[in-house]
């Protein structure tokens, strides 16, 4: 089975810290960590592998230093990573990080099953991995929670609001995880001195080295493009009330009606 | 001098640091109250490769530095210290003397299970009356035919209920004294092989400790490691290995101690301002952080001396006693501290100085270090 991960390597928004000036994140000394979902999706890749054999091959868009998630990806479990870098890629939106992405995929082989973490920490939109399916013409299932690959079969349970729905499809799909389909494994020790011993495996890609177009990428190609970044104000205050308990809830009930909570 | 960490050894760090907080930190004051071995955790720490972590990939080893293993050992250490232990002993003293001093066949047969975390060793050297004078062993191994057999009882054994692989020292001519000892690879379960009951002890409560009993114990020839009379060198050079371990574990400890402390003192209030205030205070924590400091320096300098292929018996003695000591006086400081609070089982630091206290004693007292120290430079 020739799996393919999405990956990102996105800053640990535990630690990250917003200027309140200008609406900027602080990005000194906040480490750079695996997208959370995209871990998950690995780990599944991974066990998916272990269970019936094949290949998982990990693709990243980002700059030069992300680099170091796909060694930590390969010290997990991957055979073969493939960073997409190059200034051009700069300023993506989801629509142009999704093309790119697709061609670098398309340039990569042929895959029965591509994984996706549902959203990056970061930007939380949800919309590269639909996208992606969407470049590559193959179905999509959102908001996987359990698995089942079964011949050319797939059966995911997806995640609704109120409940779930079980999909079924025929490969290649490509599919969106999200917590709770399994737990990722740590990274092995052994994995990891392999990973810096020889980093053949890691394959970085211009512009130059797959077919794209070019005015379909970074900053100028996307039509999303932000106008202003702000940190929202709390300036929330509570209301005291005063009365008898038989007025009070009246008069909560009246005020959440106003305030459209009911 | 190059303080760095290698990108390998920070990432073993970061995943080590990870895995001890997530899987670990939580267990830590559970297990040192019921005294119950962290076994689906070792498991754990075997899928991580963390139970093989110097030994070439061809013996099922994770292939990493003796400084990667000493990270690791510290990590888990913060977050427990009984992990730390597990670790080294199984690594160090149970699996290290084979691979340093095995046959082929035995590192096949036994490094290889050991180093994949399949199984677990241990080490028995200590007797009742054999504590610091490890040459007044009392066992004995006598060769008939194609076996040898073996009589005499250890005692303080880590790892003891839980180990599969055995490292046992006996005399096998008393009459040639230290070069009259000599070590044998004894399998659990083998007949005239029993355990003691498990040792109520002051900290590392979880660590399973015992004492082995040999009755006639009959263990096949090739179970011979090395040849005959080498045992005490055997000994010694594991027990050098050895204390690179203990000195990561007592780092940990120190470190944790010194972690918790600062973020209590930037917390606690009395007279108006946080502890991290008063001058007074800040000085006590300037020593404890300077102690862990130079206790880490030690001990990765000792790791890196064996990485070089130099002798290290010198810095692995100077890093242990040094960071044992380190670790008794920050923990005991860290109580300080804490006042009331840490005296009290519900904050960690209590159990940090008790489990602290066992690294001035096993694997050589502070006063066994100065001996190996003193007679280094003095030689």
């Amino acid at each position: 089975m020739n799996i393919l991960v999405c990956v990102k390597q996105v800053p640990d928004t535990n630690e990250v810290k917003i200027d309140e000036e200008n609406g900027t994140l602080i990005r000194d000394g906040v480490p750079s960590i695996i997208n959370p979902e995209d871990k998950i999706a690995l780990e599944e890749a991974v066990s998916l592998k272990e269970e019936k054999g094949g290949r998982v091959t990990v693709i990243s868009m980002g700059p030069p230093q992300a680099k170091s998630a796909l060694l930590e990806a390969y010290a997990i479990g991957a055979d073969e990573c493939i960073l997409l870098s190059d200034r051009a890629f700069a300023g993506s939106d989801t629509w142009a990080t999704s093309y790119t992405l697709a061609q670098g995929i398309k340039q990569a082989g042929n895959f029965d099953i591509i994984f996706c973490g549902r959203q990056a920490i970061d930007g939380d939109t949800a919309q590269v991995g639909p996208q992606i399916a969407e470049n590559l013409g193959i179905p999509q299932i959102t908001y996987v929670k359990a698995l089942e690959v079964d011949g050319k079969k797939v059966r995911a349970k997806r995640a609704l609001e109120d409940g779930y729905s079980v999909v079924e499809t025929t490969l290649p799909v490509l599919l969106t995880v999200i917590e709770g389909l399994n737990k990722p494994r740590y990274p092995s020790i052994s994995r990891i001195v392999s990973a810096f011993k020889k980093e053949d495996y890691i394959k970085v890609w211009t512009t130059e080295d797959f077919e794209v177009d070019k005015t379909k990428l970074g900053l100028d190609a996307s039509p999303t493009q932000v106008y202003d970044t702000f940190v929202p104000k709390n300036e929330k205050k509570g209301e005291i009330f005063e009365g008898s308990d038989k007025e009070l809830v009246k008069l909560l009930l009246e005020k959440l009606k106003t305030e459209q909570v009911l | 001098m190059d303080f760095n960490l290698t990108d390998t050894q920070k990432m073993i760090q970061k995943v080590v640091r990870e895995f001890a907080e997530n899987e670990v930190k939580d267990i830590a004051a559970e297990i040192d109250e019921s005294c119950e071995f962290p076994k689906e955790n070792v498991k754990k720490m075997a899928k991580a490769d963390m139970l093989g972590i110097p030994f070439p990939k061809k013996y099922n080893g994770a292939d990493a530095d003796t400084l990667s293993y000493a990270i690791t050992i510290e990590e888990l250490s913060k977050a427990c210290a009984t992990h730390g232990v597990i670790v080294s002993a199984h690594t160090s003293l149970g699996a290290h003397p084979i691979y340093q001093f095995g046959t082929e066949e035995q590192k096949e047969k036994y490094l290889k299970p050991l180093a994949s975390g399949e199984k677990l060793g241990a080490f028995g050297l200590t007797e009742p009356d054999a504590g610091t004078d490890a040459s007044a062993q009392k066992t004995t191994a006598i060769l008939d035919g194609d076996e040898y057999i073996i009589n005499g009882s250890k005692i303080f054994i880590t790892n003891a209920g839980v180990a599969d692989i055995f490292i046992i020292f006996a005399m096998t001519d008393k009459s040639k004294g230290t070069k009259g000892i000599s070590t044998f690879i004894v399998e659990k379960g083998t007949k005239g092989f029993t355990l003691g009951k498990k040792e109520n002890k002051m900290g590392i409560n979880a660590s399973d400790t015992r004492e082995l009993i040999f009755q006639d114990c009959r263990i096949p020839k090739e179970n011979l490691l090395g040849k005959e009379g080498m045992g005490f060198k055997i000994a010694m050079a594991t027990l050098d290995g050895g204390r690179i371990g203990i000195a990561a574990q007592a780092l940990g400890i120190a470190q944790r101690a010194l972690d918790e402390t600062v973020q209590y003192v930037k917390e606690r209030e009395q007279f108006g301002r946080p502890l991290s205030k008063f001058q007074g205070l800040q000085w006590e924590i300037a020593e404890m952080a300077t102690k862990v400091e130079a206790a880490r320096l030690l001990v990765y300098k000792a790791a890196k001396t064996k990485d070089s292929g130099q002798r290290f018996s010198k810095e692995a003695a100077m890093a242990k006693y040094f960071a044992s000591e380190a670790a008794f006086y920050v923990a005991n400081k860290a109580i300080q501290l804490h006042g009331g609070y840490g005296y009290i089982k519900e904050y960690p630091v209590e159990r940090l100085l008790r489990d602290a206290k066992i690294t001035e004693i096993y694997e050589g007292t502070t006063e066994v270090q100065k001996m190996v120290i003193a007679g280094s430079i003095l030689s």
